[in-house]
């Protein structure tokens, strides 16, 4: 057998391992086959080392995954109302305490915490879902429905009403969707909205000069008080940067500082870049968002950078 | 035989420790200290050698020897040892083939390994190892590179590839073991910054 066919061997062993229903006769089986030369059993540390250590770089492959759609969850909205119509009732029998203004509030406010995310669906469709540390308010009539994104970054995908605009303000901004899918991120001073699918218009609210732009796919809007500016990304960008919403952040020749700055949206523990060499190393590959400790690994053992964790901080130096 | 030629050259290079290693200890050192020479050893290899189909398996008899050697003694540095031994071999094969090998393959220090010498800059091997990661994958067949990456970064049983992807168990199997196979090569390969190249 040649090395290449005994490395096919070895290479064929670990996924049959590492994959499928694993028995105590293939156990067997596989260290007869490690005992019966030492080439089979070298050819097998061998991949075995390398195939853990792809582990840890997590997952190797950002941009080729399909960006998946969230799944569209059935929320129980029955069980909440006949909850809240028991709930008149007893109100009502108690001591006709009027109950309309709590039953009807006008904004329904979603949050998520620091590493946090969830799907929303709301009664005409429309999904959204908070990426970390954001916080939103929704408020629908018959002739509106608005959503105010208080801080953070979201994602919709609206279903299109012509009686019925939908609109996001941020940052003293406005987005009314022409149906469409698009990210909107509050960046505290700054609105940026990233267009993936359909039609938007982007419109100031504020401020002295009215300004307004409408968005096709590709086209990124980064509003601020004084500005609007548009650029345009490919869709195989703007995909890897909504990675949040399958829980994972895509780096592609990020550097450290920026990878860490990401991490850092998402974690409660802090990563701390202690030098700018090692802050302009990039890096490319995607990780959990939670998963600190595996970035730290990444630069410890593949960059060969320190790593030092002091209660929630983790510095990385040269 | 390890570590050993009848070539009547000097003997230079590795100390051994007469520390003896078991198995468990042995795969250890391979993967730590043998395995990151791979690519310097290849190119080593491929430089000294004139048949390229032989390659393989010369390292994989390298492999061979230097583990063998390890389990009885513990060889301080790996570095020069795998390159003593891998220059043993060819000489062996050379008389053997009756062949003359390309160069002086004695001249190990011209590669700069015998030296502690400092490889390229660690992290551009890395930030490249990262990339050829993702080279890698790009390279393998579509269906190979969506299999492995479905198994490895999602999560998914070979089952649960196969029904997600409706394809046969076997055939999930093979791209699975293709890629995994692939990756490796690339992995241990191409991490050497060309530009030093010899």
């Amino acid at each position: 057998m040649s090395a290449t066919q005994t490395d096919q061997r070895a290479a064929d062993w670990l996924q049959r391992k590492t994959f499928w229903n694993w028995s105590e006769a293939d156990q067997a089986e596989l260290d007869a086959w490690l005992g019966a030369a030492p080439e089979n059993r070298i050819a097998y540390w061998r991949q075995s080392a390398i195939w853990a250590r792809t582990e840890r770089l997590a997952a190797l492959a950002p941009a080729q995954r399909e960006m998946r759609e969230p799944r569209i969850e059935q929320k129980p909205r029955w069980p909440n109302i006949l909850r809240a119509v028991a709930a008149v009732a007893v109100l009502a029998v108690l001591g006709g305490v009027s109950a309309h203004v709590a039953l009807q509030p006008r904004y329904q406010t979603y949050s998520t915490t620091i590493g946090g995310g969830e799907t929303i669906t709301l009664a005409d469709g429309t999904l959204i879902q908070l990426n970390t540390d954001t916080a939103l308010r929704t408020r629908f009539d018959a002739k509106h429905r608005e959503v105010i994104l208080d801080k953070g970054e979201a994602f919709f995908q609206v279903t299109h009403d012509k009686t019925r605009p939908f609109t996001v303000l941020a940052a003293g901004h406005r987005v009314v969707d022409l149906g469409t899918k698009f990210s909107v991120r509050n960046n505290v001073t700054k609105m940026e909205v990233a267009l993936i699918e359909g039609m938007a218009r982007i419109e100031t609210v504020s401020g002295k000069n009215q300004k307004s732009a409408v968005l096709k796919p590709g086209d990124i809007a980064i509003a601020s008080a004084e500005d609007l500016k548009l650029t345009r990304k490919s869709q195989e960008k703007i995909s890897r940067e909504l990675g949040w919403r399958r829980g994972v952040l895509v780096f592609d020749n990020t550097t450290l500082a920026d990878a860490a700055k990401e991490f850092n949206r998402y974690n409660r523990s802090r990563l701390v870049i202690a030098d700018a060499a090692t802050a302009a190393i990039t890096i490319v590959g995607t990780f959990q968002a939670n998963d600190v400790d595996a970035f730290a690994d990444l630069a410890q053992f593949m960059l060969h950078l320190k790593v030092q964790k002091r209660g929630q901080e983790t510095l990385i130096s040269r | 035989m390890v570590g050993t030629s009848n070539s009547g050259r000097p003997q230079d290079g590795p100390q051994q420790s007469g520390i003896a290693m078991n198995q468990p200890e042995v795969e250890a050192w391979f993967v730590r200290e043998v395995l990151p020479l791979e690519a310097m050893l290849m190119q080593y290899l491929r430089h000294n050698w004139r048949d390229q189909s032989d390659i393989e398996d010369l390292r994989q008899e390298v492999y061979i020897r230097v583990c063998q050697a390890a389990a009885r003694e513990r060889p301080h540095p790996a570095k020069a040892f795998v390159f003593t031994t891998a220059r043993n071999l060819l000489i062996d094969r050379a008389r053997r083939e009756h062949v003359v090998p390309i160069e002086a393959v004695s001249d190990v220090d011209m590669l700069g390994i015998a030296a502690d010498a400092p490889g390229p800059d660690r992290s551009v091997i890395a930030r490249d190892e990262l990339r050829k990661l993702q080279t890698a994958l790009d390279q393998l067949p579509p269906r190979c590179r969506e299999v492995l990456i479905l198994g490895r970064v999602e999560g998914l049983t070979g089952r649960q590839i196969a029904q997600r992807l409706g394809l046969a168990e076997t055939t999930v199997s093979e791209h699975l073991a293709k890629g995994m196979h692939a990756l490796t090569d690339i992995l241990l390969r191409d991490s050497i910054d060309p530009k030093r190249r010899i």
